[in-house]
């Protein structure tokens, strides 16, 4: 008989072209995103000479420098329409197809790959952007790499990597109306830390995993490298597959129900062994606000903000006084005091479909009190979302209605927050300075998001929904 | 690559959890190519204000830290972001080595391949070497990667490295070149995973 395995190791085997006696293992890599940030990475190859070993396993997106408001029709920035121009060159010259600003299959990497159904269940995806483990919501194994790796793959197909320790991240029960994945997601870090999971692949299960709809999967795995994770999967079940069926680069009739059969044993066996185990009780789960500078800086809505005076630790405390320096909040001031100046709705995690719905269910028939900006996932979410009518009732309550890219997230393509700014976000890191130098970003759902701009300040969305869905 | 040999030099103490490579590079730096020289923007928003003077507050602007080829870091240096163009802004300032009691696991494998040692000790260790260089400052710092040691004054600290690492760091080994050495494998498991997932290859409906 064969020893019980995770899910962690049935994905780690298939890849597993060999393990050398030092452990480390050569992986076959089954879809290579690539973005116009990969460009030293082409470099690397274009200084060898070398070519793109499977072009058919290669899928470039313009998502990361794109102009995200106003006209996309020509880039006024002449090093961000290098770099789009790079990719576009770098994709004819070796034949791979290119998501570019003008194909209505445009968006966020890793909002287009589930999208297409390029991300499916039981695949080795990677991409050099760490937020590459969103893919692992659909039951792939994915994972951020480095610009030298990214050449690597490119290269060769394959990816050099050790076998990470498997954590089980277990969250039973049911979430009360108005909590979201990101909420899940954010109790879970400020529980085991930002580097609470570093060395591990997570898999996340539990009835509340299995409750979530694949775009709250994708929001929890995106945000797993938040904890430090390697990579984040949940078993993909029958909502997986309705999800995936009829998608543009899914098997298609016979071979659709092939692969199900084949995806339908991608789970964690019975008794099989996990090296780190943590649980969660859903119920216990409130709408939660980052306050700090790192993700794990998160408390429930109806918390103050934390007191350094109150620490223990000296370096804590410490820890404490700079992060509030830095956010020009006093310790001790209820969360839902904290007034706010900008939102911002979007990013690969939580700028899908069901995202947009939930933010725009809060805001209808609401004024915003604050601007803001809302930039959909892809282009397809963009006119899913006018087609529901989303877009009208961002723009009534005076927010922007944009384009899609990373945007606002790492603002690298000039949508920038100013500095001393402070803005509610649906985006996943409240470094110092990710939104630009000296902004504050306060983490959140995007209902949360949304009852923040129409509140002017921080707020508990429960209080907004009244006779209203979640 | 070069093989990583001992050596000694100044140690900066930068003391702060969780900095994150957005910390160590910012982002609006990452459309600079290689050859403009990612070193003079290494940790820049902690480096510099808003007019572009230096914070003197900042450990690597104090000018016995100037000059540093290794930092000690405190737990999980290096999380956040994979821009590789982190990694790249230490080396181009000159850092060749970074202590900390945990690294970012992308950060790691980013340094690896650009002949950057990420060396482990324990929370209490990186404390202790962060507390003696700043009581003084020019203390200086020596790595043995060979036998997994740091003297620091007078005290000796064991560090932790991944095996593989430690020998592609050792030997200067370049991944491309080892993996060449396992082309038929690879050709070979394409052929049979082919057979075995034949779903797993992208089918676009025209």
């Amino acid at each position: 008989m064969t020893q019980p395995q995770t899910i962690i190791d049935k994905l780690w085997s298939a890849h597993e072209i060999l393990r050398r006696e030092d452990g480390e293992s050569l992986l076959w890599v089954d879809r290579h995103y690539v973005h116009e940030g990969s460009f030293h990475a082409f470099g690397k190859l274009a200084e060898r000479g070398a070519r793109v070993a499977e072009p058919a396993l290669t899928f470039g997106v313009a998502d990361h420098y794109v102009p995200t408001r106003g006209s996309r029709r020509s880039i006024a920035n002449p090093e961000i329409a290098r770099m789009v121009r790079q990719l576009e060159e770098n994709c004819a010259k070796h034949g791979f197809k290119l998501f570019d600003l003008d194909d209505p299959g445009q968006g966020i990497v890793h909002v287009v790959g589930p999208e297409q159904g390029l991300t499916l269940p039981g695949l080795l995806i990677v991409c050099g952007d760490s937020h590459t483990s969103t893919h692992g919501a659909l039951g792939a194994y994915a994972f951020g790499i480095g610009a030298s790796e990214v050449a690597h793959v490119l290269m060769t197909q394959t990816i050099w990597q050790k076998k990470p320790k498997r954590m089980r991240v277990r969250v039973d029960g049911v979430t009360a109306p108005g909590i979201a994945a990101k909420d899940i997601m954010l109790a879970i870090i400020a529980r085991i830390g930002a580097d609470g999971a570093t060395g591990c692949a997570a898999e996340f299960t539990g009835s509340a995993i299995r409750g979530l709809s694949i775009e709250g999967r994708l929001t929890l795995c995106n945000m797993s490298i938040e904890a430090g994770a390697r990579c984040g999967v949940v078993a993909p079940d029958a909502l997986s597959f309705a999800y995936l069926r009829g998608r543009p680069y899914a098997p298609k009739g016979a071979e659709f129900e092939q692969a199900v059969d084949a995806w339908s044993r991608l789970t964690t066996d019975e008794g099989a062994p996990f090296d780190h185990e943590v649980e969660f009780d859903a119920a216990n789960i409130a709408p939660i606000v980052t306050w700090g500078t790192s993700p794990q800086d998160a408390l429930p809505i109806d918390a103050s903000v934390p007191d350094p005076t109150r620490e223990s630790d000296p370096e804590r405390a410490q820890y404490v006084r700079d992060a509030l320096d830095y956010m020009g909040l006093v310790p001790g001031k209820k969360l839902t005091d904290i007034s706010i100046d900008r939102v911002f709705i979007g990013s690969c995690t939580n700028a899908r479909i069901e995202d947009l719905r939930a933010a725009a269910s809060v805001i209808a028939g609401r004024d915003s009190k604050v601007p803001g900006l809302v930039s959909p996932g892809s282009t397809l979410v963009k006119r899913q979302a006018e087609d529901e009518g989303l877009d009208r009732i961002f723009r009534d309550a005076g927010l922007e209605w944009g384009e899609s890219g990373c945007s606002m997230c790492v603002g690298i393509n000039g949508d920038l927050i100013a500095p001393g700014e402070r803005c509610a976000s649906t985006t996943n890191r409240n470094f110092r300075g990710r939104q630009g130098p000296g902004a504050r970003t306060h983490l959140m759902s995007p209902a949360m998001v949304a009852a923040a701009a129409v509140t002017g300040h921080l707020a508990d969305v429960r209080k907004l929904l009244g006779s209203r869905k979640p | 690559m070069e093989k990583f040999t001992t050596f000694t030099a100044a140690a900066c103490p930068i003391n702060q959890k969780n900095l994150n490579t957005d910390q160590i590079l910012p982002a609006r730096y990452l459309k600079w190519t290689r050859s403009m020289g990612f070193g003079k923007v290494l940790f820049h928003d902690l480096r510099f204000d808003v007019e572009g003077r230096e914070k003197p507050d900042f450990p690597l602007n104090n000018p016995a830290w100037r000059n540093c080829k290794i930092v000690v870091a405190a737990r999980n240096f290096g999380c956040g972001s994979s821009r590789e163009a982190a990694v790249y802004a230490l080396c181009d300032y000159g850092v060749r080595c970074i202590i900390a009691p945990s690294f970012g696991d992308i950060f790691a494998g980013n340094a690896v391949q650009n002949g950057l040692l990420t060396a482990v000790v324990t929370d209490n260790e990186a404390a202790e070497i962060m507390a003696s260089l700043t009581q003084m400052l020019d203390l200086p710092v020596s790595i043995n990667l060979e036998q997994q040691m740091i003297v620091c004054g007078n005290r000796l600290y064991n560090f932790t490295i991944d095996p593989v690492r430690r020998m592609r760091l050792l030997n200067g080994w370049d991944d491309l070149a080892l993996t060449e050495n396992y082309r038929e494998r690879i050709t070979a498991f394409k052929a049979i995973d082919k057979s075995q997932r034949p779903w797993a290859v992208p089918r676009k409906q025209l």
